[in-house]
């Protein structure tokens, strides 16, 4: 069972590598949001507005988290509602491998790792899973 | 006729025999198939988009559902088997005979949250973390690190006053009964209990901690509590709700059932103290 599942995982990072290659090349509108300053704020407003917030880009505890908007929904499907990835319009990495992430209608986040506990940010979302995760690799969460 | 027990109340016997049922479905393979089921509606789940199991009206009879197909599969290995459920406004803190080695095992070790005593230990070997959302294949605990205090009962009374069951827009947003007990608004019932178990419990493959179900069986009790104080209140909305189960719309992914069959708990189990 661990040896299948392993075998799983390492079959969907790989066509998940090659989406977000894709994904990156067909919507260069969001590059330019892409490098924020490490610390700098979210974008303000982000709580009440239906805009997606910031990118943002930095090394926390010792682990590169990144996020950016995403064009559209529906990159890749959870195969479960049948409609696909739900499309946050908001996509959060971790050491580059994405984290599920999903914006409840107040305006909070929470991720796959932390699903019950809403925090303001994606960049919050991003950072409570680092804490969580201590050290250890996300999955590919279609994969999960 | 199962009846559902507080499991402060269990005998040694019957905490036994619910957890070699456990242990007997995760060694064939059926355990994982609803850890599986209930991460892909976590992640399909959204507010603004088709809505089942969670942030929305149908979350109470889904989980009914849910733990009904469960407490069949372990009375299929084990036919005097039924859910226990877990009162956390009374058994609060993390030396409950809930913890104890005999029944669920403990909180996780500081260095890495690893559960070490009971049944579902990793060194047992017995219970692999195979569905899962990182490396880690342990089962972990952070009793009461993430959330300090559990509900206590004075916040379940308030919850269980609010006379009406859901409202639009019908998610996480939402005011009545459902969204405060689910926890999404107030108080915060059910999404802190996830939170202050910490560990797997905290995330989207729940169900890989054995307490995701006696915590729902108690969320359940809950409900069939509100139907007796409000026996004027139904379950809403009653039809054309876009991307919302109505009260006689089927449900996913069993689509052989609607809230409506599911509003009377009595036809399938009843709980000791009513």
């Amino acid at each position: 069972m661990p040896e299948l599942s392993r075998r799983r995982a390492l079959t969907t990072a790989a066509a998940l590598t090659a989406t977000a290659g894709a994904h990156t090349a067909v919507a260069p509108a969001t590059r330019a949001n892409d490098h924020h300053t490490p610390g700098s704020p979210d974008s303000p407003g982000s709580l009440a507005s239906p805009a997606s917030p910031a990118s943002f880009d930095e090394v926390y505890k010792g682990r590169r988290i990144q996020g950016r908007p995403t064009a559209g929904g529906g990159h890749h499907g959870d195969g479960h509602h049948g409609g696909g990835h739900h499309g946050a319009g908001y996509a959060v990495f971790v050491d580059g491998v994405e984290l599920h992430v999903m914006r409840n209608a107040d305006g909070s986040w929470i991720s796959v790792v932390s699903h019950y506990d809403p925090v303001p940010t994606p960049r919050a979302a991003a950072r409570a899973a680092v804490d969580e995760l201590r050290g250890a690799r996300l999955l590919p969460f279609p994969a999960n | 006729m199962t009846v559902r027990k507080n499991q402060a109340s269990l005998t040694a016997e019957e905490k036994r025999r619910f957890v070699a049922a456990v242990l007997e479905l995760k060694r064939s393979g059926r355990y994982d198939a609803f850890v599986t089921t209930h991460n892909a509606f976590i992640l399909g789940d959204t507010d603004n988009g088709e809505r089942t199991g969670h942030r929305s009206p149908s979350f109470l009879p889904w989980h009914r559902r849910f733990l009904l197909e469960f407490e069949r599969a372990l009375q299929s290995v084990d036919a005097s088997v039924a859910l226990p459920y877990w009162d956390w406004s009374v058994d609060r803190s993390t030396r409950a005979s809930l913890w104890a080695p005999d029944f669920l095992g403990g909180t996780g070790r500081s260095l890495d949250g690893r559960v070490m005593d009971g049944a579902f230990a990793a060194s047992t070997g017995n219970w692999p973390i195979s569905v899962r959302v990182d490396g880690r294949t342990y089962l972990r605990r952070a009793l009461g690190a993430s959330v300090r205090e559990l509900p206590t009962r004075a916040e379940v009374d308030s919850v269980l006053a609010m006379a009406t069951y859901d409202m639009a827009p019908w998610n996480s947003a939402s005011e009545g009964f459902r969204n405060h007990l689910e926890g999404w608004r107030g108080v915060n019932l059910h999404n802190r209990v996830h939170v202050w178990v910490g560990g797997q419990m905290a995330t989207g493959v729940s169900p890989n901690d054995p307490v995701f179900w006696l915590h729902h069986a108690y969320i359940d009790k809950l409900w069939a509590q509100w139907q007796r104080r409000h026996p004027g209140s139904a379950y809403v909305p009653a039809a054309g709700t876009p991307d919302v189960v109505d009260l006689n719309e089927t449900m996913k992914p069993w689509n052989d059932t609607t809230p409506a069959d599911l509003l009377d708990h009595t036809a399938h189990y009843a709980f000791d103290t009513d």
